[in-house]
């Protein structure tokens, strides 16, 4: 088999990913960046909104107030070290990537323009401030395209279409590397490495409705699951209330704002009777369970009454096509209907996962040592995990806009900051070991086996395990409808031994592929219906109707879910901050 | 790498059909499995320059309807657009 090595191995190309890489690449580092998908098609290209930091450009703004509305919004479930970690280092952050040519939309000062947005305060919840940084909209890309050309410049070692199967480790749990698969000869490669980041985004795909591109199946999450590491704050996932059912692209709030409005199937505009003021504009969760309420009590519209309507056409054609313009082609590409004629079906898509794989401030993984509960938090040497994928935590149950590209270039950069020292103190690579190697091997290959039984398809066990996630671990969370799913997933879990491959061709089959995502997508459903199944409160996007309350007496709390046995373990809340004083938890209005 | 197959051909297209955003994973990826197949030489150039560009510029041309600078790419944005 191809082996490399490298001084430093990034899994993942997107804003994390490239930031860290630019960082050690810089610093004279070899470094190998390996990438299912051409880099700049990585979903950061997604994020259009914009980086929160406290310049002070259009009106005052300090750190700390962005640290205060950083916390709120977590619903105290975010590490405080964590956050002012985060919103201390968003400024110098955002200046470098100035520097390094991502074209931010300017004020005729010629200083960086910033918005206005949701959750953002002046005075620790006082008026609101302006603090979002873009690049006109499309800022994720233009960050995206600005790293990979000064990547390109660096020197970065790019392993474009390469699909990172396992980590390798050894028995005292340092990270060796990755097995990878090369999508267009089949071939693997080891590529062996002193310092890894994991740096692979969200994995949206675990549901039947998401906004997420098909690429986000939660690979590098699951790499770590396999390697022994937990996941943490699984159960905090956001849904977004109106994607276009059965697709999951987002139909934007700004549609309601304009005075569109949901109907169920008798054609009642149904949020007036859940939210009577705010109605149709009542915050993201309550419009969320609202919609799947009238769903689960058969009110639900279309053949299978398995969405809602979102109402436009009383706007009139003239105020759809001059405000909502893309609206309108959306649904016609996607719900084929013409919202100026007809309503559009909608139903809540998942949209960003704020758990993943444990990190200190530094994005260095940290893992409970033994078994028991509170012990202190060890780093796994040379192991580093940043964006989607990693949880820092600093959005802790509830993410604020603008907030998560500011996560994914912080501690991209603090990853690959860490990681020059690490390697300056740690020259050599570690041995191989071999055991670890055949293990990831038989996971590419085991999918051509003979098989047991009737042999399942990919697809076929996909459709079933998104579906399974949207009605077990979706929006509507009861006891009941949790633990059902996860007997239920367990049961489904085992039937991915029976799938395998209908085409075996080694030339970009990408039903390989698939099959790998599928098992990563397993691995972290299994981790989200787990966690979410035993947290008994309500708290940010995790909200159950038999616990309505949050409970900051017995669940303020992280969640660490391991593979092995399907066990949850919890860890505190980190509430000191690194130089200003806690914020205490409150109650959450806006 | 060797010439590729016809199959292996529409395989790598398969995969370059994975982009940043969903909308453009639906789009292309319909588009390649109902009609590639029955496209001219010419036209089955064309998309396959059209997935060399930026997800922003597909989302502009797709979905947007903005029209597009590159000339030669007008025939398949058409064609994907009513199809």
């Amino acid at each position: 088999m191809k082996t490399v090595q490298f001084d430093a191995l990034i899994i993942g190309a997107g804003g994390a990913g490239m930031n860290a890489a630019l960082q050690l690449a810089d610093a004279q580092l070899q470094v190998a960046v390996v990438s299912k998908v051409f880099p700049t098609r990585s979903h950061t290209v997604a994020a259009q909104g914009g980086v929160n930091a406290a310049l002070g450009n259009v009106m005052a703004d300090k750190w700390h107030w962005h640290m205060f509305d950083t916390v709120k919004g977590s619903d105290y479930l975010g590490d405080q070290d964590a956050i002012e970690h985060m919103c201390r280092e968003a400024i110098p952050t955002v200046y470098e990537l100035e520097h390094n040519g991502v074209p931010f939309s300017r004020l005729d000062n010629g200083k960086i323009y910033q918005r206005p947005f949701g959750g953002q305060s002046q005075e620790f919840g006082g008026k609101q401030a302006a603090r979002t940084c873009a690049a006109a909209d499309r800022t994720g890309h233009a960050i995206l395209h600005s790293l990979y050309q000064q990547n390109i410049r660096a020197k970065t070692h790019f392993f474009d279409e390469y699909f990172a199967v396992d980590l390798i480790r050894d028995e005292e749990g340092f990270i060796l590397g990755v097995l990878a698969l090369e999508i267009a000869t089949g071939e693997p490669i080891l590529i062996e490495s002193k310092a890894t980041l994991i740096a692979t985004g969200g994995g949206g795909q675990v549901y039947r409705t998401t906004s997420n591109a098909h690429i986000n199946t939660g690979d590098g999450m699951a790499m770590a699951l396999r390697a022994g590491i937990p996941l943490q704050d699984m159960e905090f996932f956001q849904f977004h209330p109106t994607g276009i059912a059965g697709k999951g692209m987002l139909i934007t709030e700004g549609v309601r704002g304009e005075g569109g409005y949901l109907i169920n199937s008798e054609g009642e505009r149904f949020m007036e009777r859940y939210a009577s003021m705010a109605k149709d504009l009542a915050s993201r969760d309550v419009v969320s369970r609202a919609i799947v309420t009238e769903i689960n009590e058969g009110r639900g519209c279309g053949p299978n009454k398995d969405h809602v309507l979102l109402k436009v056409d009383h706007l009139g054609e003239e105020v759809v096509a001059k405000r909502l313009p893309s609206i309108r082609e959306s649904s016609r590409i996607f719900a084929g209907i013409d919202p100026v004629e007809e309503p559009i079906p909608v139903f809540p898509t998942a949209h960003y996962m704020m758990g993943g794989i444990p990190t200190d401030r530094f994005a260095r993984v940290v893992m409970p040592l033994g078994e028991e509960q509170d012990e202190q938090n060890a780093v796994i040497p040379g192991l580093y995990a940043a964006g989607e994928c990693a949880c820092a935590s600093v959005h802790g149950a509830n993410r604020l806009g603008g907030n998560s590209l500011l996560d994914i270039l912080v501690f991209g950069r603090l990853a690959g900051k860490d990681i020059i020292d690490y390697v300056k103190n740690n020259p050599e690579h570690r041995p191989l070991n071999q055991a670890s190697v055949d293990r990831a091997l038989y996971r590419l290959n085991r999918w051509e086996l003979p098989p047991e039984g009737e042999a399942l398809s990919v697809n076929e066990l996909r459709c079933e395990l998104q579906k399974l996630m949207e009605d077990h671990a979706g929006v509507f969370r009861s006891e009941e409808v949790m633990q059902k799913g996860v007997l239920k997933l367990q049961a489904l879990r085992k039937k991915l031994a029976q799938v395998r491959l209908q085409h075996r061709g080694k030339v970009f089959n990408t039903a390989r592929i698939e099959a790998l995502e599928l098992e990563n997508l397993f691995d972290i459903g299994m981790a989200i219906a787990v966690a979410a199944a035993n947290r008994k409160e309500s708290r940010g996007a995790h909200a159950r109707p038999d616990y309505p309350k949050r409970d900051d007496q017995n669940w303020m709390k992280h969640s660490l879910y391991f593979q092995q046995g399907d066990r949850l373990s919890y860890k505190a809340v980190r509430s000191t901050p690194l130089s200003v004083e806690s914020f205490p938890p409150k109650e959450r209005i806006y | 790498m060797s010439r590729l197959t016809p199959a292996e051909e529409k395989a790598r297209l398969r995969w370059q059909c994975r982009r940043g955003l969903l909308e453009l994973d639906f789009i292309l990826a319909e588009f390649l499995e109902q009609h590639y197949d029955d496209l001219s030489d010419a036209l089955q150039q064309q998309f396959v320059c059209l997935l060399e560009q930026s997800d922003p510029d597909l989302q502009r041309w797709l979905i947007s309807a903005e029209l597009t600078d590159f000339l030669e790419l007008r025939e398949v944005i058409g064609l994907i657009r009513r199809l």
